[in-house]
């Protein structure tokens, strides 16, 4: 019977090998997790300056995996774990450069049915796993390859455009959890408002600098000398530059400005021609420029000042509580007269050993549960929770 | 829909209004020592003393309780102030020139001081120079109707009083000079008035000293010279002897020298006695003199300075002689001023000083001069809180009647004199009704002392002195050695006062205090990672200390402590006088400042923290609990101890570095090559790009990471009896956070009473929170099942409280600097946060649970959380719902150690320090306002203050309005809200577990709807502004 699809995952070191007793443990499992889901697993060594281009990679595993002249897509997982296709020179030398030491390559059998794309989310938040992985039919042509907007990660968008000015922009960063920098400096300044009264100069916040590659200069969206009016809802007029650092700092996971551009002659064409388009489609024209579903700054307001934290609270802000299971229920005044601190180094260890708990939601999905994360110093994995990939090293990660 | 925009949640007019019952904000009162006096005066009719400052506060204190501040309008020194005796006025010189009136006014049934107006010196005209106009002395009449102004240029000029008008009958030196004798003038001028001083017995007379020594009689109604006195030293102050028949002048080469006035010789050329008493070396100048008869002897000589120049030039000396009795009073710091309590009354012959007054820069002390060897008189107020600078800060409200008589009596054995029945300055009444309940002030100090002080009232009185120095060895012993040598010298040196800024040893000073009230134990924990358990005995003692060290670091590999040394405990037993004595002494190691401390006496616990983890430990059984290491595995800092300098080394090497790479890249910019080292270059341009420090007006934008330095900096510690391991059981638990916003929860075996002895505590790993935003965890606090803070320990045991609802579900309310959080117990699932830097930009400094009792109800109070922000304003949130109650602007944003000092009360009051010797004294609550309520009683001819409408500024410039307007208007919400409350509800409206509901519910009926609201106009007004900043007004389309 042909499976709906294949999924193959290898494991490469770059100048690194395994060590031999979890390399024997991993295949054990992975023998089992291949017949569950009819995924093969391989682990194998690349020179990291011997690796050549993507064509030379593409046949090498090809011939690893013994799928020769098999149609593939080849995804890889960045740092942050998000989901990342190679198909050409450029992105395959990334995928090396984000090898630490080990990298984890999928490898998809193409299905021409399916045109899920590569999710703008992470690896960890994927619902559908590699099912889309899709590429260009001009992939083996030596003309220009360019990637889809689907192969790309969704760093920034732009947002409420309906219900802005046209002067105004409203921006919102993603950070995908991760601690990657926002990218940008901003400092004190005059601004020049038009009022009944006449011109009137008040004090006002600016983007005084992007970092170079930095999140914020990479979207394009902020420049040097916006103005910032409002973050994450709240108007900054009056407040201080260290207030308004701390806001951002604080919103960092999920910030979203509100800028003045300094540079007005993008918008005003711009969108003079939408409006043009006709009001039965102002809508679908925001829509169309907002791509994320984020919940509009109104909603936010009410989620600060109701205070109440649902049950998976929507906001991503959730904090990582870690519980001893093995705390026995209160005994009042047990007899047992061992010493403290040997009970407490019973109780550590029983810690480091402990699958998460439920309260921390971990979207899962069916493929996902079938890879394993091996643990970079090689320690013994679990491979029956899914939940389990999301400590490394014995260290916590937040989510 | 644009009505809803100006609404906002907690309008609801019920709210409003108990609120207004719970919460107001006032400024009451400044406790300690007024920082950097700079002018004194004395008014024996009234018998009150006013001290200037050179911030421009001017301040009367009288009886104990007695006090009142004013603030001139201009931050200018005080640089002179006189009353007018027997008025309730007084007029202070500035910095600048300008001459003040101030009046005591009677407003509300007590004593207010208040500013009448001022007056400027016109230049005169024709001479260019200010400096001549410049005042340097003033003389107020006994009658009170003149004023007499001497100046730089050496002119006197007459203002009439009150009303400050200058009066045109100036006398320049010019008239003076014609009655000098020929071969005194050669020439020169006279110099600057030095001093001005009224012929004791004939009104109408005036003693005219000039700096180059020529003091003239004047006599005003007829304007001529009575008499000269050609003096040829530098003259620097005069005093008339109470006859009038001689008096005495003092000058700058330190010697005093008497003059006779006899009506038969115009023009005395030398004095019946000149005497330099340090002499014969040279002196320095004897600032000020003063001559005081008595009836028993002979005269008392008191003069400040004249020290030998050479040997004791840099000594804060003043003399006391009388005959064969001579004493110098050796001060820490500089004399500022002095005076002496003495009989005023014309008719008796002598002045038989009772008591002598010395103003100096740090402290002010009181010698009483009837009293054989001339003791020094303790102060109920104007305490030196600085003697040695404050390094933390404890409140203990309600204190138990059995602990504050044992605090006392420990007191007064140290120092046997504390009753203040002899205090000289007695002046006014002290309406302020005496304080419900005791309140004890602990103040931690650089020199390892810490410091009880009586909070209950408006002057904070000192109880208690305990130093944890004895139980180590520094290098401070020999000290009685040379106290002792000191005995044999001259001058006779005499050490008066206690400020001593000079800390033996700084790894002394005491960080943390945690005091049990009920079982009398207190923790004090230090800055080389002591912590000393102590125990209040009423016995004299001579014991061993107990000494264990806890490792903090457990086995971390990598870590190498470059910071100071731990203290060496001493061997042997010591001897411990009756108070607290310490009983337990747990090292840190590595020894860095403790950063959190916390004792529960019923468990026999103490809880403690470093930059490098926490612990536990069983102080009955001496035993070590737990040792846990919170460091993180990047962190460095934390090693290099706070006297390191290899941070601040490393640090400015590395910026200079990255200077240096900086410019030469940017220098090669311009030069476009393509070649891999300039590529390199690039990179390495853009790395020093990223880390760079910032021009001081950006800011970078950067979310906190795992990594940032001294993350495992304990921050707070608690201890509670809770549900953590399941929600049936509840057991103690000890709760830990840190900087990088990490909680540890244990649960903790505790043996019972009994069994104490026989059987360990263990502490076992429950729970484990990473708070999201990495934000350091400022305060931890379990509430009840109705969402109130457990009790102390002993409180329930006692009867003291109200048992905790053990039956619902408790939660937890995390604080940390950026977010507020309340967790239920025990599963720790997030119930209501209020994030409060991401909305209002500022980071909780100081956070405390209190309790607010309202003004219209005695039984109505409510919990609340009060939280002191980096900008230095005070916000207050409900508990357990945390919605932002109320916000008042209290300390300036740039005043970080004032934010650093602040401490809140239990009933809603806070103390912080605006200067190194002073506390200012807060209340946010409506009801418990602890501030001065005094009446001093004055006859005045002409009364001024009819006309004077303005509110008194105060010296904090807070201006307490706020409860006075609000009680009128909401008499009638008043009544409503009582009828309300009928029934005596103790529980916050928040829970409503057991409330009935025809009292409160409809207050939680209030909240709901409150709630719903809010979202709806949160969302309404956020389309308001967005439509309104977004088109022109009148297109208005949704």
């Amino acid at each position: 019977i042909d499976p709906p699809f294949v999924s193959h995952c290898s494991f490469f070191y770059l100048n690194g090998f395994l060590r031999a007793a979890s390399a024997h443990q991993t295949a054990l499992q992975l023998q089992e997790q291949v017949k569950l889901f009819e995924a093969e697993y391989r682990r194998f060594a690349l020179k990291k300056k011997g690796a050549g281009g993507f064509q030379e990679f593409y046949q090498l595993l090809q011939t690893i995996h013994r799928i020769p002249g098999v149609d593939v897509l080849l995804g890889y997982a960045d740092i942050h774990g998000d989901l990342l296709p190679i198909n050409n020179d450029d992105n395959f030398h990334k995928a090396l450069s984000s090898a630490n030491p080990l990298l984890r390559i999928i490898i998809q059998k193409r299905d021409v049915d399916d045109s899920v794309p590569f999710p703008t989310g992470s690896l960890q938040r994927r619902k559908k796993g590699l099912a889309g992985l899709h590429q260009p039919k001009q992939r083996s042509k030596p003309s220009l390859l360019i990637g889809l907007p689907q192969d790309f990660r969704q760093i920034s968008s732009i947002i409420d455009v309906d219900i802005l000015p046209d002067t105004h922009l409203r921006v919102r960063l993603h950070k995908h959890g991760t601690n990657k920098p926002l990218g940008f400096y901003i400092r004190d300044g005059v601004s020049v408002r038009i009022t009944p009264q006449g011109v009137e100069k008040v004090p006002g916040i600016f983007i005084s600098r992007l970092v170079k590659g930095g999140l914020a200069e990479s979207t394009g969206l902020l420049g040097v000398n916006d103005e910032i009016l409002e973050v994450n809802g709240i108007d900054v007029a009056g407040k201080s530059l260290d207030q308004v650092t701390d806001m951002m700092v604080a919103n960092s996971h999920n910030l979203i400005v509100t800028v003045k551009p300094a540079n007005q002659r993008n918008n005003t064409m711009h969108r003079a021609s939408k409006t043009s388009a006709g009001n039965s489609s102002a809508g679908s024209g925001g829509s169309a420029l907002s791509h994320d579903s984020a919940p509009s700054p109104a909603s936010q307001n009410t989620s600060q000042y109701s205070n109440s934290v649902a049950e998976g609270d929507s906001d991503d802000d959730t904090d990582l509580i870690i519980e001893n299971d093995n705390l026995s229920t209160y005994t009042p005044h047990r007899m047992t007269n061992g010493s403290g601190s040997h009970a407490n180094a019973l109780s550590s260890s029983a810690f480091a050993h402990r699958p998460l708990p439920q309260s921390v939601s971990l979207p899962s999905s069916s493929s996902l549960s079938s890879l394993t994360t091996p643990t970079h110093n090689g320690s013994p994995t679990k491979t029956s929770s899914s939940q389990e990939s999301m400590r490394e090293d014995g260290n916590f990660i937040t989510l | 829909m644009m009505k809803f925009r100006f609404r906002r949640q907690g309008n609801d007019p019920h709210r409003e209004k108990i609120k207004q019952d719970l919460f107001a904000f006032s400024k009451t009162v400044e406790h300690g020592f007024p920082n950097q006096p700079s002018a004194l005066a004395y008014d024996p009719k009234l018998q009150l003393m006013a001290i200037g400052t050179k911030s421009g506060a001017i301040k009367i204190y009288g009886a104990p309780g007695v006090e009142m501040t004013g603030l001139h309008k201009d931050t200018a020194a005080v640089t002179q102030i006189h009353f007018l005796y027997g008025q309730g006025r007084m007029l202070s010189l500035l910095d600048d020139n300008t001459i003040h009136l101030w009046e005591i006014v009677q407003r509300e049934n007590r004593s207010h001081l208040v500013e009448l107006h001022s007056f400027n010196l016109p230049g005169r005209p024709g001479i260019e120079s200010t400096s001549a106009t410049r005042v340097t002395v003033m003389l107020l009449k006994l009658s009170c109707d003149l004023l007499a102004l001497g100046t730089e240029g050496g002119g006197v000029h007459f203002l009439e009083l009150p009303t400050l008008t200058l009066l045109n009958k100036s006398l320049f030196q010019d008239e003076i000079m014609q009655s000098v004798p020929e071969e005194y003038k050669c020439g020169k001028s006279l110099g600057p008035v030095e001093s001005l001083q009224e012929h004791p017995q004939d009104s109408d007379k005036i003693l005219i000293g000039y700096s180059r020594g020529l003091v003239v009689l004047w006599d005003l109604n007829s304007r001529h010279v009575v008499n000269l006195f050609l003096g040829k030293q530098q003259l620097e102050s005069l005093v008339w002897e109470r006859s009038g028949n001689s008096f005495v002048s003092s000058h700058s080469d330190g010697g005093y020298m008497v003059w006779a006035v006899s009506s038969s010789n115009p023009c005395t050329h030398d004095p019946i006695s000149s005497t330099i008493p340090y002499g014969p070396f040279p002196c320095k100048a004897v600032n000020k003199i003063l001559w005081r008869t008595t009836e028993l002897g002979a005269p008392l000589v008191l003069f400040s300075g004249g020290m030998p120049r050479a040997s004791y030039g840099d000594r804060h000396c003043l003399t006391i002689l009388q005959d064969s009795s001579h004493v110098t009073l050796d001060f820490t710091s500089r004399v500022i001023d002095f005076f002496t309590i003495h009989c005023t009354d014309k008719e008796k012959e002598f002045d038989d000083p009772s008591a002598l007054v010395v103003l100096l820069e740090e402290e002010l002390v009181v010698i009483d001069l009837q009293m054989a060897g001339w003791p020094t008189v303790p102060a109920p107020y104007l305490a030196p809180l600085h003697s040695s600078a404050i390094t933390c800060s404890c409140h203990i409200s309600n204190v138990p009647p059995k602990l504050w008589e044992r605090v006392i009596s420990a007191g007064q054995q140290q120092c046997p004199l504390q009753n203040y029945e002899n205090w000289p300055i007695c002046g006014g009444k002290n309406l302020a009704p005496d304080p419900k309940q005791k309140e004890l002030l602990l103040t931690g100090h650089e020199d390892g002392t810490v410091r009880f002080w009586d909070a209950s009232g408006v002057s904070l009185k000192p109880l208690y002195k305990l130093s944890t120095a004895s139980i180590f060895q520094t290098d401070c012993d020999h000290n009685d050695s040379l106290m002792q040598a000191g005995e044999e010298e001259w001058p006779p040196f005499r050490k008066v006062g206690c400020f001593d800024p000079y800390s033996d040893d700084p790894r002394l000073g005491i960080q943390k205090i945690s005091v049990c009230k009920y079982s009398g134990k207190l923790v004090v924990a230090g800055t080389a990672g002591q912590v000393i358990v102590m125990v209040l005995s009423d016995e004299k003692s001579d014991h061993m200390i107990d000494v264990a060290t806890v490792d903090l670091l457990q086995d971390r590999e990598g870590f190498t402590w470059k910071g100071h040394d731990r203290l060496p405990p001493k061997s042997g037993s010591v001897v411990f006088a009756p108070g607290f004595q310490p009983v337990v002494l747990v090292q840190c190691m590595p020894p860095a400042a403790v950063t959190a401390v916390t004792l529960h006496a019923e468990w026999n616990l103490i809880a403690f923290g470093t930059s490098h983890g926490f612990g536990l430990f069983d102080y009955h059984r001496r035993n070590p609990v737990l040792a846990r290491c919170t460091l993180h595995p990047n962190d460095s800092l934390a090693m290099e101890g706070p006297l390191s300098r290899v941070k601040s080394l490393k640090k400015s090497l590395r910026q200079s570095f990255r200077r240096i790479r900086k410019s030469r890249v940017s220098g090669k910019k311009r030069a476009v090559v393509y070649s891999p080292t300039s590529k390199v270059q690039e990179a390495n341009a853009q790395l020093a790009e990223h880390d760079a420090e910032v021009t001081p007006v950006q800011r970078r934008i950067e979310p906190r990471s795992a990594d940032d330095s001294l993350s495992g900096v304990v921050r707070c510690l608690c201890f509670a009896d809770t549900f953590l391991r399941d929600g049936t059981h509840h057991g103690p638990t000890m709760w830990a956070g840190t900087n990088s916003g990490s909680v540890y929860a244990y649960a903790l075996d505790v043996p019972s009473q009994e069994k104490f002895s026989e059987q360990s505590v263990e502490a076992l790993l429950g729970k484990e929170i990473q708070l999201m935003h990495r934000a350091p965890v400022v305060s931890i606090a379990v509430l009840d099942g109705r969402g109130n803070p457990l009790p102390e320990p002993y409180e329930v045991s006692r009867d003291l409280a109200k048992a905790p609802d053990m039956q619902g579900s408790h939660s937890v309310l995390i604080t940390s600097e950026e977010q507020f959080k309340v967790f239920m117990l025990p599963k720790v699932s997030a119930k209501t946060k209020f994030k409060l830097t991401a909305h209002e930009g500022c980071r909780v400094r100081k956070v405390a649970l209190s309790n607010f009792t309202s003004v219209s109800s005695e039984e109505y109070s409510e919990n609340a959380l009060v939280c002191l922000t980096n900008l230095g304003d005070i916000h207050v949130f409900s508990v357990p719902a945390l919605r932002p109650q109320v916000r008042y602007d209290c300390i300036r944003k740039e005043d970080i150690s004032g934010i650093a000092s602040c401490v809140f009360t239990k009933t809603g009051q806070g103390f912080y320090l605006i200067s190194p010797s002073e506390y200012e004294r807060f209340s946010l609550s409506a009801r418990v306002i602890t501030e001065p309520l005094c009446r001093v009683d004055v006859e005045r001819p002409h009364d001024l203050s009819a006309h004077s409408p303005t509110l008194p500024p105060q010296a904090n410039g807070t201006h307490k309005t706020q409860a006075e307007s609000k009680a009128a208007e909401t008499e009638e919400l008043l009544y409503e809200m009582r009828s309300a409350l009928s029934s005596p509800v103790l529980d916050s409206p928040n829970s409503s577990a057991d409330i009935t509901l025809d009292t409160t519910g409809e207050l939680t009926v209030e909240d709901v709807k409150d709630f719903l609201m809010t979202v709806d106009e949160a969302e309404n007004n956020f389309r308001n502004i967005a439509e309104e900043d977004g088109r022109p007004p009148g297109i208005l389309i949704n």
